[in-house]
């Protein structure tokens, strides 16, 4: 079924009877040609990639729970290409160029809003590298714009422009970032995979790999042995779990991250806020809830909750940036699970066993990356060679000494 | 999180400074044949598990010790607490 304003005026005129099902519930075949591991946003957006762009239609997605249940529903929405280096910005900006046109392209209300993100900058040493690397936005064919003080109290009147210790000097902003509706994300491509014959198999957990003579043949899982030409493993958060089971260490570790809902407000903030100075960053849903965040806590963590001085941190970053915060209360906190890679770059790469793909490592920056990632590895399991945005992304980047590491931190998973 | 030190007794992690799997004690010998691939393994791979985890924090807002913690990643219990010291002398590393 094509959704579209007709269609909902028809519905609303004879009851709402002729909704059907948005996705099929199918058993398992025995065998695909592609199988993706992780029924989240990267790998609905792989499927629906390789049916809509590859040609690939023998193609299952397998999720241990229900879709979209991960990662892709505790985000905090936020799409931007604002990244400084050679390996990551031609990606980030086929990524936000994919937000664009997402929408019409698979049918379906994500509720995408380029309302702006702004980079708060605090000293003279941050506005260098704010323009060094809004340079390299422009290089890149995206956008950055340098703002002023005047500028910035013009259209972010509320920031507290009196803190004698971090004051605002000005700021980056990227007007083509901004916000989408994550949950409508996974829904999206999960309908669009599924009108395209892809099958979606919930409740089906993946409990090994069959691996003979180095080659991957398929995925035994709680539903019984799949079969497949090629495996593609995308699910963050639990990379190093489910690599586990083919005998692979990764460069990875676990962290928890948390996030935080205020009740709802009237309009207040026009887009994504970040302050330079701590780690904050903040935006308004739709519904009117301010959601923000701050650092990762800190340590090796699978328990989707985070502790209380993490908390208490990232309100002092918002009180910091916007005391106006101070009177709202707070609905709900909730923590996700990151892949912290040990560069704070992801993976999108095969493995050393034939047939089997890894797609990972997206540290805290994975909602954003949705659609190239999806694209990018759909790239990868049909025509075995990596997308032209996603080179750098190699398992062996480590080894041979080509980290992508945007802060400079080293192989300190925690510090990126 | 509360992480009982050995010498002070019951502190806040906050004091604390993490470092990560406490693998990481066993530094390899960078004369030895194959050391450029132990120290890829050594630097960049993590066995990252979801269960118990002995890993190394440093007391740097208190005597800068370093400590083993066992805890378990999906519960944030905390089940054991050594000196690093008293580690890497059980396994030969420090005098």
């Amino acid at each position: 079924m094509r959704y579209s304003g007709f269609r909902v005026i028809k519905e609303a005129l004879t009851g709402h009877k002729g909704w059907t099902s948005a996705w099929r519930d199918p058993d398992p075949q025995p065998h695909y040609d592609i199988v993706i591991v992780g029924g989240g946003g990267h790998g609905l957006a792989t499927a629906y990639y390789l049916a809509s762009q590859f040609r690939q239609h023998k193609v299952a997605v397998i999720e241990k729970g229900w879709i979209g249940g991960g990662n892709v529903g505790r985000n905090t929405t936020i799409i931007r290409s604002n990244y400084l280096l050679d390996g990551n910005e031609p990606f980030y900006e086929f990524s936000l160029k994919l937000w664009e046109g997402l929408e019409q392209d698979f049918n379906y209300n994500a509720m995408v809003s380029q309302r702006g993100i702004l980079n708060l900058i605090h000293t003279d040493a941050q506005r260098d590298a704010y323009i060094r690397r809004g340079n390299a936005m422009i290089l890149n064919g995206a956008d950055a714009e340098l703002l002023d003080v005047a500028q910035l109290k013009r259209e972010y009147p509320f920031l507290n422009y009196d803190d004698a210790r971090f004051p605002i000097k000005g700021g980056l902003a990227q007007r083509r970032g901004g916000t989408v509706r994550h949950d409508a994300v996974a829904w999206g491509y999960a309908r669009g995979a599924d009108s395209r014959g892809v099958d979606i198999l919930q409740n089906c957990e993946v409990t090994g790999f069959r691996i003979e003579n180095g080659q991957c043949l398929g995925v035994e899982t709680s539903r019984g042995f799949i079969g497949a030409g090629k495996v593609g493993v995308a699910v963050a958060g639990n990379s190093s779990r489910v690599m586990a089971m083919a005998g692979m260490r990764l460069p990875i570790e676990s962290h928890v991250l948390q996030a935080f809902v205020s009740e709802g407000l009237k309009p207040v903030i026009p887009g994504v806020i970040t302050f330079g100075a701590g780690h904050f960053y903040c935006s308004q849903s739709d519904k009117g809830g301010l959601v923000f965040g701050g650092d990762i806590d800190g340590y090796n963590s699978y328990a989707q909750r985070g502790n209380l001085p993490v908390i208490e941190d990232v309100a002092e970053g918002g009180m910091a940036l916007f005391p106006g915060l101070g009177r709202v209360r707070l609905l709900r906190l909730w923590g996700g699970i990151m892949d912290m890679s040990m560069d704070g770059s992801p993976i999108i790469d095969r493995t050393d066993i034939d047939g089997l793909y890894f797609n990972g490592g997206w540290c805290y920056g994975g909602f954003k990356a949705t659609p190239a990632s999806g694209w990018c590895f759909a790239h990868l399991l049909a025509t075995d060679q990596p997308h032209e945005t996603a080179t750098a992304y190699r398992f062996d980047r480590f080894q041979r000494g080509y980290m992508i590491d945007e802060k400079g931190m080293g192989a300190q998973p925690n510090l990126h | 999180m509360i992480i009982n030190h050995p010498l002070l007794g019951p502190c806040d992690a906050q004091e604390f400074i993490y470092k990560g799997d406490a693998r990481l004690i066993d530094r390899p010998d960078g004369m030895s044949d194959g050391a450029e691939a132990a120290f890829y393994d050594y630097a960049y791979l993590r066995d990252n598990p979801a269960g118990e985890h002995r890993e190394l924090w440093f007391h740097e807002q208190g005597d800068r010790s370093w400590l083993v913690v066992t805890r378990n990643t999906l519960t944030h219990e905390i089940t054991s607490v050594e000196l690093a010291r008293d580690v890497a002398r059980s396994r030969g590393r420090s005098a």
